[in-house]
């Protein structure tokens, strides 16, 4: 099994970041050109929610992805430690911090694009793991 | 790729030329933008989005905010879009059956003139 982890600042700017780099990983890892799109929405979604949740509550405490070729599947794990939005009331920031017009809807989007997600949640953050169908030798074919 | 904005009126409508990508980095000036078109009396929009590379959540709540604004005028916020990746974000949320979506600015236009 072959990881890769990135850690970033809670900052709109790295997500986009985090997308182009879970993209090229899922492309060397042999995920088909057809689901990159949905690698990258998805992969974007789940950090959206992590950085907008971390500005919320902990502005100061990084946000990890972790990227792992793992027997014919690529999988992604965002890993946040704000407390879940979901299970609590919404604090406005007052900071200029973009406010979810629907919020949720991320998961919403994930839960439509990853055949296969697990998100757990609780008072210590939220943790959302997504794979997808990948070469078995972990290598696209060129 | 950033995010450019422009916009024209035309007649009635107030096209917004919408190119690059639509995230939680960028949705701000689109919100900001949209919010401004309404203060200034522009409460029929139409967001042509065939130059944008990239739309998640974010952006859809910002349309989502744009469309509610414009409604409490009477107004409308269409759309024109024809890129399957941008489409397929709009079908998983359900938004297709929310927003009126055009596969082109002269289309969109025709029928707003319909509407009208």
């Amino acid at each position: 099994m072959a990881t890769v982890e990135l850690t970033f600042s809670a900052l709109p700017a790295h997500v986009r970041t985090a997308r182009l780099v879970a993209t090229a990983i899922a492309r060397r890892t042999g995920v088909s050109e057809a689901l990159l799109d949905e690698v990258r929405l998805a992969v974007g979604e789940a950090c959206s929610r992590a950085v907008e949740a971390h500005r919320v509550h902990c502005p100061g405490e990084p946000i990890v992805i972790e990227l792992r070729d793992d027997s014919g599947r690529f999988e992604v794990t965002v890993t946040d430690v704000a407390p879940s939005d979901d299970l609590q009331q919404p604090v406005i920031p007052t900071d200029g911090t973009l406010v979810p017009e629907m919020p949720g809807l991320g998961i919403a989007v994930i839960a439509g694009l990853a055949d296969d997600v697990e998100v757990s949640s609780g008072a210590k953050g939220m943790r959302i793991r997504m794979s997808w169908p990948a070469s078995p030798n972990g290598v696209a074919a060129v | 790729m950033d995010l450019k904005l422009d916009h024209h009126s035309e007649d009635n409508l107030t096209i917004v030329d919408v190119e690059g990508e639509i995230d939680v980095y960028t949705a701000p000036r689109l919100r900001e933008l949209l919010i401004d078109l309404v203060n200034k009396g522009n409460f029929h929009l139409l967001v042509n989005m065939e130059k944008v590379d990239f739309l998640d959540s974010t952006g859809l709540g910002v349309l989502v905010g744009g469309l509610k604004r414009v409604r409490a005028h009477d107004g409308s916020l269409e759309l024109v879009c024809t890129q399957e990746r941008i489409l397929k974000i709009f079908r998983i949320t359900g938004l297709t059956k929310v927003f009126g979506i055009y596969a082109s600015v002269d289309e969109a236009k025709e029928a707003h003139g319909r509407d009208k």
